[in-house]
């Protein structure tokens, strides 16, 4: 098994709070977040492809490709932005790391079947650091299709 | 459990395969089919159980010796391409650099009584592989 990772970068505010929690009970769950005109980070983004075996061209997937998709996919969508207002997926979706790396998922899914019809993405992981302090991962289940 | 010994290196390669075209190869391998040197960065995870009298899964001092005589010294302030088979006939990508570390180090550890877990390998701050292979059945 080989896993490529390359990390990114963007920066972004955001705002936490419910629309479905009243302003009281936001300030409750979510402290400091809560504050109404957002604040923002610098969000480091890795992400992991992986395949059984090694290609010929000794690559699990070219560098230029890699952060093309990245790019395109996620970092044209997300840096210099309030989450809560520029990214539609936000309007009503609290723009925790949590929630912001399964929306990652999802661009990234849907940006690689614009490009390449037909195959699953070799996306083994993804993992977002919100601050040096704060970072989420997840693992998709299963070995990527051989490449 | 697993234990994770550091170590690195600094060498130059050229990502390309010498039966492409130059443009083939630009287009394939980026900016990293000119040549070029980095400092890498290579962890070296073990598994296996704690010795109950050593306290220990493998002595790192032993682990640390391994990588160098393998890794560290036909590797160091080389041109991979040049100086270091298998480069010579393969593409030295950092997912083939994690490979052959693998094959170089596997054996050794082996027969010191260790398992190899995982290869991780650092071409930049921003990028890693990792490599690892299933255990011999």
């Amino acid at each position: 098994m080989t896993r490529l990772t390359k990390r990114y970068r963007f920066c972004a505010s955001h705002r936490l709070a419910s629309c479905q929690l009243d302003e009281r009970r936001n300030r409750e769950v979510f402290g400091k977040c809560a504050n109404p005109h957002g604040h923002g980070h610098d969000y480091r983004l890795e992400v992991t492809v992986g395949c059984r075996r090694t290609p010929a061209t000794g690559l699990v997937l070219s560098r230029a490709e890699l952060d093309e998709w990245v790019r395109a996919a996620v970092l044209d969508k997300v840096g210099h932005t309030h989450l809560n207002s520029d990214v539609p997926e936000f309007k009503r979706l609290v723009p925790t790391a949590e929630n912001i790396l399964l929306v990652i998922e999802g661009w990234l899914r849907d940006g690689w079947s614009e490009r390449h019809p037909g195959t699953a993405p070799p996306l083994f992981a993804l993992r977002l650091e919100e601050t040096p302090r704060n970072s989420v991962r997840v693992e998709f289940a299963g070995p990527p299709a051989p490449s | 459990m697993l234990i994770t010994r550091k170590a690195e290196f600094s060498a130059s390669h050229a990502c390309r395969d010498p039966r492409l075209t130059p443009e083939r190869n630009r287009k394939v391998y980026g900016k990293e089919s000119r040549p070029h040197g980095h400092n890498w960065v290579v962890e070296v995870t073990l598994r296996g159980d704690v010795d109950p009298v050593h306290g220990m899964v493998l002595d790192l001092k032993a682990l640390k010796e391994i990588i160098r005589r393998n890794v560290i010294e036909p590797y160091d302030h080389r041109f991979l391409n040049h100086e270091v088979p298998p480069f010579d006939r393969i593409v030295p990508t950092a997912e083939h650099l994690a490979r052959d570390i693998w094959r170089r180090l596997a054996g050794p550890i082996a027969s010191t009584g260790g398992t190899l877990h995982a290869v991780r390998l650092h071409e930049t701050d921003e990028m890693y592989v990792d490599y690892s292979e299933q255990p011999a059945q």
